[in-house]
């Protein structure tokens, strides 16, 4: 969204207006992803984006729930640390969750672990209660109406929705990994690290690691964030919306554990969840970065264009 | 775009208006006309099609057919350049429940693209001043009455300078002198200039506010007009009280008037109605009439024609005046 100057007065007057594709019964284009989100963003109206962007953000982090999930999260590397902190006995190398092991002898390894632990259930479960909730929970508080008729613009409440959810993305992931990075030098050594690849790295570059992770499991969530924002333009029930993002999460984990279902594993947005191993080597090796983000950006295009398809032309009722 | 329908003098203009869900329709073919400046009261029962029809209006939902002009443009085509000019509440506020009332005044400012950031604080203090909630501006909504929430309702929809206000039962759980206040905003709001459309099923709500109105039954609009054009001209009423009703409408008849019987609320028959037209005689020879007949009389009472007669002719049994 290009910043503008939010003081522009109203302009109103047939110049600004083409066809307006957001009223529900102009005619919709099919959706065409990318062509789709450009023309909202050229259009000279929708520029003021940063200020609804600002209230968006400002609502979900003002939310008792939002910070209730953020502290669930940080706890679990917490959790984790504690746990093999008052264990005498050594991890056994290759039991539990990957780097389990390595927690004694660096701190810095509790933050992986708890993004390794956190992948397949816990980040998904917050992410798809913030997605699932954009638009079914304003059309269940009834301020979705009110939000049209100021008037938003239905695909600027989109783009605005969608990056909120990104944002929750965002906030969980270096929730965990800013939460094990505190908890695993508070309670274990920090040193130099060694890497997959038997090179050492320095304390300062191992944490510019941990965030790269970070990076990996944020974009590993966008494409769920979408298909939350599409499920949550379909009804006016945001826990019905919220469960069932969820629980595609979960059914998507496990037909990529189904050798049978081989052909589908690439297409899976789950796919490429726990490949960030490769972020672990020296030099790195960005195959499975760019993997990912690929299939995660098919996913936000495939999605939102659903979204739009279905939100530009819905009949606001509640 | 579709041709234009636009007319100046309307604020809101509607052709052949149709809403269908499934195979029912919700509001079948209304063309309404909403002269700028009036105070437009859109009466009719509940389910009866008003809000489908304010829905259409403001594009939150799309019509089967017709076309809407709303300020001389057309909707839902110039949605994005009207609806800022425009102040609505529809179907009863709806708020975040975590978020104060200034929070979410403030919320909602910013998905209107045309509202200044920098006078928006200024903006928000002015529109709950004017519904006197100033001084709970900061308590959480959730933590509001019906009513408040009513009020924060209409500060949202008077947080930019409208040139008209749709406005959805506005008083709806309003105590009696929360309604008289919103009675005198919406006069005043009028006195500025702008048009106001305001939906009810309270006839007296509307026979007091509004300077037109219209009435909607099953789907349909069955009037439309100025309020005296709908009571009949200003046509006056003579309304009786005895408890000998069949000698009085005889009475009555034989004066040239066509009586009719008002159940009252407590369903006692004694209750004659009658038009008093230009040939009808003097009210106090109708008086003595009566009693040189013989006709007991409780009470005799002379008032210009309630709304509420014309709509119980106009929709017919089932309109729940009451509520």
């Amino acid at each position: 969204m290009s910043p503008s100057d939010p003081r522009e007065p109203a302009v109103t007057g047939p110049a600004v207006t083409g066809p307006d594709s957001t009223g529900p019964a102009a005619s919709v284009p099919e959706p065409t992803g990318h062509a789709a989100i450009a023309t909202a963003v050229a259009r000279p109206r929708g520029a003021s984006g940063a200020a609804l962007l600002g209230s968006e953000l400002t609502v979900l982090f003002r939310r008792r729930r939002t910070w209730a999930m953020l502290a669930a999260l940080a706890a679990i590397p917490v959790l984790i640390a504690i746990a093999v902190r008052l264990t005498s006995s050594p991890v056994t190398p290759g039991r539990g969750p990957a780097f389990l092991d390595r927690i004694t002898q660096n701190g810095l390894f509790v933050a992986i672990t708890a993004l390794i632990v956190s992948i397949p259930l816990f980040l998904p479960l917050t992410v798809g209660v913030v997605a699932g909730d954009t638009v079914a929970g304003e059309a269940n508080l009834g301020t979705l109406r009110y939000l049209l008729v100021a008037p938003a613009g239905r695909v600027r409440l989109l783009l605005v929705k969608y990056a909120g959810a990104a944002a929750f993305c965002v906030a969980a992931t270096l929730t965990v990994a800013v939460s094990g990075a505190l908890i695993g030098a508070a309670l274990f050594p920090v040193g130099p690290v060694t890497l997959l690849s038997g090179d050492t790295i320095g304390v300062g570059e191992s944490v510019l690691r941990s965030l790269l992770i970070a990076a990996y499991v944020t974009v590993s969530l966008l494409g769920l964030s979408a298909i939350g924002l599409f499920i949550s333009t379909l009804t006016e029930v945001p826990v019905g919306a919220m469960a069932a993002t969820i629980v595609l999460s979960v059914t998507a984990q496990v037909l990529d554990a189904l050798p049978q279902l081989d052909w589908l594993h690439p297409w899976l947005f789950s796919h490429y969840w726990l490949d960030f191993a490769d972020l672990l080597r020296q030099p790195i090796d960005w195959t499975s970065f760019g993997a990912n983000a690929l299939l995660q950006g098919g996913y936000i295009l495939v999605f939102g264009a659903l979204a739009y398809g279905r939100f530009v032309t819905k009949d606001i009722l509640s | 775009m579709s041709p234009a329908i636009a007319s100046v003098e309307l604020a809101i203009e509607t052709h052949g208006l149709t809403k269908q869900f499934g195979r029912q329709a919700a509001v079948a073919g209304i063309d309404l006309a909403v002269p700028t400046g009036s105070v437009f009261g859109f009466l009719g029962p509940n389910g009866s099609g008003k809000t489908t029809t304010i829905r259409m209006l403001l594009g939150l939902a799309s019509a089967t057919s017709g076309e809407i002009s709303l300020l001389g443009r057309s909707m839902p085509g110039s949605l994005r350049s009207v609806l800022p000019r425009v102040g609505a509440l529809v179907e009863g506020p709806a708020f975040y429940p975590f978020l104060s009332g200034t929070a979410n005044l403030r919320r909602l400012d910013t998905a209107d693209p045309g509202a200044s950031a920098a006078t928006r604080a200024a903006r928000v203090q002015h529109a709950l001043e004017r519904v006197g909630l100033t001084h709970a501006a900061g308590k959480k909504v959730h933590a509001y009455s019906l009513g408040m929430k009513q009020r924060l309702g209409i500060a949202n929809a008077l947080l930019m300078p409208r040139e008209l206000l749709v406005l959805d039962e506005p008083t709806n759980g309003l105590d009696p002198q929360g309604t008289r206040e919103v009675r005198s905003l919406v006069r005043s709001l009028a006195a500025e200039g702008t048009t106001v459309f305001v939906s009810s099923h309270l006839l007296a709500e509307v026979e007091q506010m509004c300077s037109h109105v219209a009435v909607m039954r099953a789907g349909t609009l069955v009037a439309q007009g100025t309020l005296d054009e709908l009571r009949g001209a200003g046509e006056a009423h003579a309304r009786l009280d005895t408890p000998d009703p069949v000698a009085a409408r005889q009475v009555l008849e034989r004066l040239g008037l066509t009586p009719v019987t008002l159940v009252s609320a407590a369903g006692a028959p004694g209750h004659l109605s009658a038009a008093l037209t230009a040939a009808a005689p003097a009210p106090e020879d109708i008086v003595a009439a009566l009693v040189a007949a013989g006709v007991r009389v409780r009470g005799f009472t002379v008032a210009a024609a309630s709304l509420e007669e014309r709509f119980v002719a106009l929709t017919g049994e089932g309109f729940d005046v009451a509520q």
